[in-house]
């Protein structure tokens, strides 16, 4: 007789494989490994940078180098050696892309591994992609849509050369490279990423998509995105990333910068599936990535992230109110399994008066994982009647896991209103068995009552990410029951 | 349709059940009666599949399969359905989805595709009719802050849906009022026919006022101590289950 016990849902669990652990064979443009400032000037000089972006990275890299690796956050790891990753690694392609039948096969058979197809994301979700694989843009689609609203969408390094002025301008301004540890190294290094500007009062008419994937093995990625929405701008951007599967561990250190005029709005959805390491917890990638953006007056900014892959993830999506009647949104999925390690959650810093902010992160924890939400709420002397609403909820399955909650409140003045909430499940044997009695097996019910739980956060995803966001939780918890 | 032949069960090597005999015809209704901690609730989860009960002796058979050989949800998809007692909340999971994950559970099983949205619409509809259901009941998160009247009137309400071959009613009558006893009661009576069998386990004699059971079985101790027509409930609610022993 077929019978499950928590212990032996537990036991399947332990047993998932990674879906997308294949490997590209893509002929790649690789320097060796190590970090110094001649291999900073020589990605620089690779990609036919101004002068005034070699000196910053030049500059970023001699504030890396004085810093030292963050220990505050609840994750446990073997430091990356960082003379042994290689700083830059490019597809060999053809330079010049003007049609999908012009990119290298092998890439597109990637792609189709993964489910998505460019041409059918072009036709039927109406989603314009600027893919990345291993740090250089390899296609950009819809680019003339676009174009005829005036809006910007390219991989930065195409931005660098396009429009210095921008560039200029914003890169760095809301995450400095004296930020962080780990953005002082991006600051540096950083291979590509993505650039968009909004112009005043443009509401872009697609949902703009880049796929990140990090590809040849020891290789860390370093993305750099830049997002601009001009006064009274909207736009929709998602972001999603798979890594096949190594056994080394890679690094991913991004920075994503984003800057809310004064009464635009940008929602930024993410689905972050790295390789998570296997059920021994060997392998997988370290995803330690600083996104943070800044809101002017009457602006809204809106994270939404669904994670369920990386080794240890540390990131902290956050918002700076600085603008009068500012809001800021954050809604977090974090799925860990076997030995994975999140520290995850985001802060919210009110400057402006009427400023809201809205939390609401759940977390799933099984396996031997550990699932932190860490998230702070700032209320500034001068920000009067600033609004907080966080909500943290953790669903654990099985008795190994840990889910842990750490929010910090700093509140300076007195006509702030900040609430936070908490609540800590377990998925019971009774649950199970009563799904089980209707027919529905167990693999189903466990990604019934976790989508469930996810709903709130899922509902905030675009339509054509929230399928694939409940397909990779699927994938994350379930994919070996049975 | 229903052939249980000296089961013997246990929880944590404690013996509840102690070679339990009843054969269940289609068309006919059952009702088992006895006193608390007499196994009433061991016998419906052993039939259903509950793990934590661990069969020592004897055999299950619905129909020409042997129960015992099917994890719960092949048993559910033989035409099992065990009422609740206390059906658990799932936040987040509504009611529709729930059952329609269910009937499509169900239909993969038996090697058909997902039901029709449409149909499944219309079907929705017709039995949360049955069951005085409204609407807005429909996107609630199954069991979650429901009352103990709609928790049972949802229960009949997904028996209803999948149109069970054999069902059991765990003290569907717990926790209800007279209004909505009625109710459930109507729903199950509406859903009997010749080709289905009903089991309908409780304390009182109360809800076999409304649903008539062909069979009565007294359950005392792990067995089945004395069984009748439908009489034998008003004799137990006039004289108690002391007589018997």
């Amino acid at each position: 007789m077929k019978k499950y016990t928590e212990n032996e849902l537990e036991q399947e669990l332990k047993t998932k494989e990674y879906e997308y652990g294949f490997y590209t064979d893509i002929e790649a443009d690789k320097f060796p490994p190590g970090l110094s400032e001649e291999v900073v000037r020589a990605i620089s000089a690779k990609k036919n940078e101004p002068q005034w972006m070699t000196d910053w990275r030049v500059e970023a890299f001699r504030i890396w180098k004085k810093m030292t690796e963050p220990e505050w956050a609840n994750v446990h790891y073997e430091k990356p050696k960082f003379n042994e990753i290689s700083y830059f690694s490019a597809p060999v392609s053809k330079p010049k892309l003007n049609s999908l039948d012009e990119v290298d096969p092998e890439l597109l058979k990637t792609f189709a591994k993964l489910g998505i197809s460019i041409d059918e994301q072009k036709k039927l979700s109406n989603v314009a992609m600027d893919i990345v694989i291993d740090s250089v843009s390899v296609a950009t689609t819809f680019k003339k849509t676009l174009e005829e609203h005036g809006i910007l969408f390219m991989p930065i390094s195409e931005a660098i050369q396009k429009h210095p002025d921008l560039v200029k301008k914003y890169i760095g301004s809301v995450v400095p490279k004296t930020d962080n540890f780990y953005a002082a190294l991006n600051s540096a290094v950083f291979s590509d990423g993505s650039f968009c500007y909004i112009p005043k009062g443009v509401r872009c008419p697609v949902e703009l998509s880049t796929y990140f994937r990090i590809n040849e093995g020891g290789t860390g990625q370093f993305e750099r995105t830049l997002l601009i929405a001009d006064e009274g701008a909207y736009v929709s951007y998602l972001e999603g990333c798979t890594a096949p599967q190594r056994d080394e561990n890679q690094l991913h250190a991004a920075v994503v910068e984003i800057i809310v005029h004064d009464r635009a709005e940008i929602k930024y959805s993410t689905v972050q599936n790295w390789f998570p390491g296997d059920a021994e917890g060997k392998g997988g990638v370290y995803n330690f990535v600083t996104k943070r953006a800044i809101a002017y007056n009457d602006a809204k900014i809106s994270w939404t992230q669904v994670e369920t892959g990386s080794a240890v993830t540390w990131k902290y999506p956050s918002c700076i109110l600085k603008g009068n009647n500012a809001i800021g949104e954050f809604y977090s999925i974090a799925v860990t399994n076997h030995f994975q390690q999140a520290d995850t959650g985001t802060k919210m810093i009110h400057l402006g008066n009427n400023t809201k902010s809205t939390i609401i992160s759940k977390g799933v924890s099984a396996g031997h994982s550990q699932n932190s939400y860490r998230g702070l709420v700032r209320v500034s002397k001068n920000a009067k009647n600033a609004r907080n609403f966080s909500q943290c909820d953790s669903l654990l399955m099985g008795n190994e896991c840990g889910a842990h909650t750490f929010p910090y409140i700093e509140s300076k003045n007195a006509s702030a209103q900040i609430e936070h909430e908490a609540t800590t499940s377990k998925i019971g044997e009774d649950q199970l068995f009563y799904c089980n009695q209707r027919g529905i097996d167990t693999e189903k019910a466990v990604s019934l009552i976790v989508n469930g739980f996810s709903k709130e956060v899922l509902n905030k995803l675009p339509m054509e990410f929230a399928v694939e966001a409940q397909k990779l939780l699927e994938i994350s918890l379930e994919g070996s029951v049975g | 349709m229903l052939h249980i032949n000296n089961l013997h069960a246990a929880i944590n090597g404690k013996e509840i059940l102690k070679g339990i005999n009843l054969d269940v015809k289609a068309g006919e209704v059952h009702a088992i009666m006895g006193p608390n901690g007499s196994g009433k609730t061991t016998l419906s989860s052993v039939i259903a599949g509950r793990e934590d009960y661990e069969v020592t002796e004897g055999e299950i058979k619905l129909n020409n399969d042997d129960l015992l050989e099917l994890a719960p949800e092949e048993r559910a998809h033989k035409g099992v359905f065990m009422s609740f007692q206390y059906p658990v909340a799932i936040p987040g999971v509504t009611v529709t989805n729930f059952i329609k994950t269910a009937i499509n559970a169900k239909r993969k099983a038996e090697g058909k595709d997902d039901m029709p949205a449409n149909e499944m619409l219309k079907k929705i509809r017709e039995k949360s009719e049955l069951l005085e259901l409204d609407k807005s009941f429909l996107s609630r998160s199954l069991n979650d802050g429901f009352s103990g009247g709609e928790k049972k009137r949802n229960e009949i309400f997904q028996m209803a849906m999948l149109e069970p071959k054999l069902a059991i009613l765990d003290e569907t009558d717990s926790g209800l009022d007279i209004d909505a006893l009625r109710i459930v009661a109507n729903g199950v009576n509406k859903l009997k026919n010749k080709d289905n069998a009903v089991i309908v386990i409780t304390h009182y004699q109360r809800l076999l006022d409304y649903i008539v059971p062909d069979f009565v079985h007294v359950l005392w101790n792990g067995k089945i101590i004395k069984s009748g027509g439908k009489e034998l409930a008003m004799e137990l609610e006039e004289k108690g289950y002391d007589w018997l022993k």
